[in-house]
């Protein structure tokens, strides 16, 4: 018996190793420098890791000022988000309404589009309304994929909150939307926090938009991807690191929530 | 005015899909059909497309099934898991939130010519320098390379969606197994792989969907070495700013993404209750 458990705790080693040590190698090779991409055969630890190295790969620009784009995209991404899928996602669960198994389902029939049917027309729509190349125009679409889960999420959220506490502050003469603001609101805020949180993520995250709507002003995804063939392999690897660093975060902070969004997600 | 409420809170996520979704679906669409089926024939007589169906359907009928394989082996596993569930699940569903093309960037630091794997075969003595695994001349490494890739990238979601499935089921079912006498296998096959089948169903649709959609782990790693639908109708609008062939790849793209939702809606369909 003593055998078996000790073979699972094996196993269970190996699948987080599987999961953690490229992680650990790629940021090896994103602090490495130029002399770790190269070396051979490739040692365990960066060869000459110093602070200097580190200085270097604070140094590569493209790589700093695309993921600075990346971050006001996604930041975008998440306030139109919160601002158009918090009152659907109310009105979701405070409201029998018809039409609203409807909504549900067009909202969630989005998804099983590529993002490549709507990404190419736009750029020429984006040139003729001045959005194109702005982070503006890139977070609008990412808003397209984000919105979904903002509004089925946030949905479910509000209906977790008894009803009672918002009848409750109108008995008291509160307004609906000041009942909603003081009441409701704060008691949905950790959950709000991670519709965000998985906004943010999803425009992060995203290449192909991001590559087709701009040329200058790339987002870190689109900048790596469009110098995939002519970069030197360690600036890869950094851009690469970077790209996984708020992910790795991110995915910690929802770890709480992950569960419950995708076990909604399934029904 | 209390009637009309909740279609002004819904009022502003539908006009913005309209305008940003809606719109563009009907203009890609009209704009592949411009001039009739002429984009389609220019897409089919590419030199790269047949390779393109291939590489995707091959990628995508590996990568779901091994993936649905292994999330269900980690999330059986999961279930056992004493001290430390919450920090292993942690670590395994990291990866949901790593894109497609950091993905290809992380592996293409452990498969490149100087990479970590060459390092640990030339200490086996498999191999006795550099060599190389990505390469037009090296399809077969080249794939697997893309598969494994994948698998470590997206298994979570099918992971995550099959965990909060598995805590749907109430844990008398198994009991009951138990107490009549059934194998571990059996209540697996009987008891936990028929209540799991609508989670079952949600990631296979999920997964597809978007491995139709993969096409920068494919760039990163393999460069256009290994085309796949998306990766030609990204070069078609990207380097070739041709719209109408862009156009009718993603259309492609889309058909195939509605039917393999149907697919599996049909075959694994829950029995009407």
């Amino acid at each position: 018996m003593t055998g078996r458990r000790a073979l699972f705790a094996v196993g269970v080693a190996v699948l987080c190793a599987w999961t953690l040590v490229p992680i650990y190698l790629i940021a090896a090779g994103a602090v490495g420098g130029q002399a770790m991409a190269n070396a051979w055969p490739k040692p365990l630890l960066p060869p000459s890791f110093s602070l200097h190295t580190i200085t270097d790969f604070f140094a590569i620009a493209g790589v700093w000022a695309s993921a600075l784009a990346s971050v006001e995209v996604a930041l975008l991404c998440v306030l139109f988000s919160l601002l158009l899928g918090l009152p659907a996602g109310y009105a979701l669960a405070r409201f029998a309404f018809p039409g609203a198994t409807a909504y549900r389902l067009a909202i969630l029939v989005t998804r099983a589009f590529p993002v490549a049917i709507l990404a190419l027309p736009l750029t020429v729509g984006f040139i003729r309304l001045g959005l194109y190349d702005t982070p503006l125009g890139v977070s609008l679409i990412h808003t397209v994929l984000a919105l979904p889960f903002a509004v089925l999420v946030s949905s479910s959220l509000f209906a977790a909150i008894p009803h009672e506490l918002e009848e409750a502050a109108w008995v008291f003469g509160c307004s609906g939307l000041r009942a909603f603001l003081r009441v409701v609101l704060p008691l949905a805020l950790p959950g709000i926090a991670a519709v965000a949180i998985f906004a943010f993520v999803i425009s992060w995250n995203e290449v192909f938009a991001a590559s087709v709507l701009t040329v200058r002003h790339k987002t870190l995804t689109a900048y790596l991807l469009s110098v995939l063939s002519e970069s030197p392999l360690h600036v890869q690897f950094a851009g690469g690191f970077v790209l996984i660093v708020p992910s790795v975060l991110f995915i910690f902070l929802v770890r709480r929530h992950l569960f419950a969004m995708w076990g909604i997600a399934s029904r | 005015m209390r009637r009309l409420t909740p279609y002004l809170l819904i009022a502003p996520s539908l006009i913005f899909l309209g305008v940003l979704f809606f719109v563009p679906l009907v203009e890609t669409v009209a704009l592949a059909f411009q001039g009739g089926a002429d984009n389609f024939a220019r897409m089919r007589d590419d030199l790269n497309f047949n390779d393109a169906v291939t590489d995707t359907f091959a990628i995508i009928v590996i990568v779901v099934l091994l993936q649905l394989l292994l999330a269900l082996v980690m999330a059986l596993m999961l279930r056992h898991v004493q001290v430390g569930r919450g920090l292993v699940l942690w670590i395994w569903s990291i990866p949901l939130g790593v894109s497609d093309l950091a993905a290809g960037l992380v592996w293409l630091a452990i498969l490149t010519d100087r990479g970590y794997l060459n390092t640990v075969l030339a200490k086996l003595g498999v191999i006795s320098g550099p060599a190389s695994w990505l390469t037009y001349e090296t399809p077969a490494t080249l794939l697997a390379a893309i598969v494994v890739a994948e698998l470590w990238r997206a298994t979570a979601i099918v992971l995550v969606i099959l965990v909060a499935g598995l805590e749907l089921i109430p844990k008398e079912f198994g009991e009951a197994a138990d107490v009549f006498g059934a194998t571990p296998w059996q209540r697996f096959r009987r008891v936990t792989l028929p209540l799991l089948k609508p989670s079952i169903q949600t990631a296979l649709i999920l997964r597809t969907v978007l491995a139709f959609e993969m096409f920068a782990v494919v760039l990163s790693l393999g460069g256009r070495n290994f085309p796949v639908l998306m990766s030609e109708a990204f070069n078609w609008q990207y380097a070739q700013q041709d719209y109408g062939v862009a156009a009718a790849y993603a259309v492609v793209v889309m058909a195939v993404s509605l039917a393999a939702t149907a697919f599996y809606l049909v075959l694994l369909r829950s029995p009407a209750r």
